[in-house]
């Protein structure tokens, strides 16, 4: 239950479903349909994905919305305030690059990292989770007592000592945040599985002699995909968090490549004289973690069984 | 409860043992070594080095006598601070870390837990919207961009509060880095508290509680909260462990001689022993505030009230 689903909306939500009983028999809607009808009446949802998908075209479309490369330095415009004649919409840096165009450069980097990161987390999460809860026993209980140690590390410190030691390579990022935030995903996916393996499906499924592993990812993975789907939305304004971190204390993206933690960084440098360098690149992280985080509780609403 | 304690504590022995093996090997298997300077030393000269430190030794070797060392609470020398040991370095960090990080904890605690009754009371209305507006908001903006806002607001137009810096742990000086601090965790707290405060208000037990006439005060304050705070106090040992990383940026931003500061450099200067020492520290510090935690929840819970 989130601030956004007003009162009148899940009162919509309780008549519609009063009313797909009634109907039951003329059209059943399946869970992802009421799902997407739910979420499509959460304003807020709907906004976030709007402006969201605006930020991704701007990102992938960023050289050609601009006339100034993301690397090309203007040496009579350094650190010159937003200026619409020249074209630098939101101004220069110290080095006199535009700062508009390093924005959706930075918007890349931080939605890759994002994407891919969360990605990782979600494999290793998903599959070590459903692998624990459908084992059970020992093995479920060893498995989850490493989660538990693992719990108690503090992790942005392995991060950064992966980073500093490993080299800061783009990648070496991906992979390092995605191995820092299976653990939670890892907890849900197994307490779904533990209630779901009992189900005579999956006895059918054991009993016609399905391997493991084909239980797991063909019988017991999509029918829990509700709850793994709402924690990776919230998995990735972690994720893009935790590398705009990462890059503030100077540990991420290497130049001339970018991100909004690099960005930021640097604007908080010279906040005194050109408040613009911080101000942009704040605004667009700020406003995409709104977004996901929108998304992800209108996601949880639509999805969340109890509510129904 | 004094044995639960005592099998607590014996419990996070291997838990320990285990981050500190990660994080060993995890550093010396990387290229790379604390005494490759920009200037080739000659080579007797790096042997000595080397051997002064046990570096010469084979790496299992190195990390017996690592552990052994550690066993006599001796955490070594510090390769880029001479004549200093990490614990001497530790300890000098010690008080100004745990004095912000103690009270961000507490101040959000606090603040976090009255917003979120506050809303959870006003379900649905202007109120609640207002606070969780602004929880959300404490949750998209990372403290990295807070604290020079602050700081720059604060400290430089209004010249209210020192801009940065420690002056001996004077409160002035502590104001920023505490709010900034502590700001993530109200909004989360917040969340968090209202989440739960929603669902207890709605129980049985609290319809028998105003049956009973009681005053809508005495309702709250002395059912419901009580009901209320379980999952906020159990999100309290991940919240420990957020404001120590947190700290590390905001004690650079904030200039003040916490062990956060040294961390980083520490690593970049794969300065191996301080690096050990403080990711041991912060996991002793979370595995500590886990137990506190726990024995917490288990007088709010009767049900998990542990025996002994």
């Amino acid at each position: 239950m989130s601030l956004l689903a007003k009162p009148n909306d899940r009162m919509a939500a309780v008549l519609d479903q009063q009313q797909n009983v009634d109907m039951e028999e003329v059209a059943g809607r399946s869970l992802w349909q009421d799902a997407r009808i739910r979420l499509m009446r959460n304003k807020a949802a709907v906004v976030s994905m709007v402006i969201l998908a605006m930020i991704t075209m701007m990102a992938i479309f960023a050289p050609w919305l601009s006339s100034h490369p993301f690397d090309e330095v203007y040496w009579d415009f350094i650190q010159v305030a937003p200026n619409v004649a020249e074209g630098f919409w939101f101004g220069t840096d110290e080095n006199g690059r535009d700062l508009f165009v390093r924005t959706l450069y930075g918007a890349r980097v931080s939605l890759m990292v994002g994407l891919v990161a969360t990605t990782v987390s979600l494999i290793i999460g998903v599959t070590y989770g459903a692998f624990a809860g459908y084992m059970g026993g020992r093995v479920d209980n060893l498995m989850m007592r490493f989660v538990d140690i693992l719990y108690s590390l503090p992790f942005m410190f392995f991060v950064i000592i992966l980073m500093v030691i490993f080299g800061r390579h783009i990648f070496l990022i991906f992979v390092a945040l995605g191995a820092v935030e299976w653990l939670t995903m890892a907890r849900i996916v197994r307490g779904q599985t533990m209630a779901i393996k009992k189900k005579e499906f999956i006895e059918a499924a054991h009993a016609s002699g399905v391997s493991t592993a084909r239980i797991i990812f063909r019988h017991i993975v999509p029918n829990i995909l509700g709850p793994v789907i709402v924690y990776m939305t919230l998995t990735i304004p972690q994720v893009i968090l935790t590398e705009s971190f990462l890059s503030f204390l100077g540990l991420g993206v290497q130049e001339p490549l970018t991100s909004w933690g690099v960005l930021i960084s640097e604007g908080a440098k010279v906040m005194e004289s050109a408040p613009w360098m911080l101000a942009f690149p704040a605004t667009f992280l700020a406003v995409t973690l709104f977004c996901f985080n929108f998304i992800g509780d209108g996601l949880r609403d639509a999805l969340d069984p109890k509510d129904r | 409860m004094f044995t639960y304690i005592t099998k607590r504590l014996l419990a996070a022995i291997p838990t320990l043992l285990i981050i500190i093996t990660i994080a060993f090997f995890m550093m010396r298997i990387a290229p790379g070594g604390p005494f490759d300077a920009e200037r080739q030393l000659p080579p007797e000269i790096e042997a000595n080095i080397l051997k002064a430190y046990d570096l010469d030794k084979p790496l299992y070797q190195q990390y017996f006598i690592y552990v052994g060392n550690l066993l006599r609470f001796d955490f070594g020398p510090s390769y880029k601070f001479r004549d200093f040991s990490v614990t001497e370095l530790i300890l000098t960090g010690l008080p100004a870390s745990m004095q912000i990080g103690g009270m961000a904890i507490l101040i959000a605690a606090l603040i976090g837990i009255s917003l979120g009754t506050l809303a959870a009371l006003y379900q649905n209305q202007k109120t609640d919207y207002a606070i969780m507006g602004v929880a959300m908001t404490g949750i998209a903006i990372p403290n990295f961009v807070v604290a020079p806002i602050l700081s720059l607001i604060f400290g430089v137009y209004l010249s209210w509060l020192p801009v940065a810096g420690w002056g001996d742990g004077s409160a002035r000086n502590l104001v920023l880095p505490v709010i900034s601090l502590a700001l993530p965790q109200i909004a989360y707290i917040a969340r968090l508290t209202r989440g739960s405060m929603v669902e207890v208000l709605h129980s049985n037990y609290i319809r028998t509680a105003r049956a009973k006439g009681l005053r809508e005060r005495l309702v709250v304050i002395r059912h419901a909260i009580k009901g209320a705070l379980l999952p906020v106090v159990s999100y309290l040992g991940p919240a420990a462990a957020a404001v120590t990383t947190g700290s590390v940026v905001i004690e650079s931003i904030y200039d003040i001689p916490g062990v956060g500061r040294y961390f980083v450099n520490a690593a970049l200067n794969r300065d191996y022993p301080l690096v050990m020492g403080v990711v041991i520290f912060y996991a002793t510090l979370i595995i500590i505030m886990n137990l506190i935690v726990d024995v917490i929840y288990s007088f709010l819970d009767p049900k998990l009230r542990v025996n002994g």
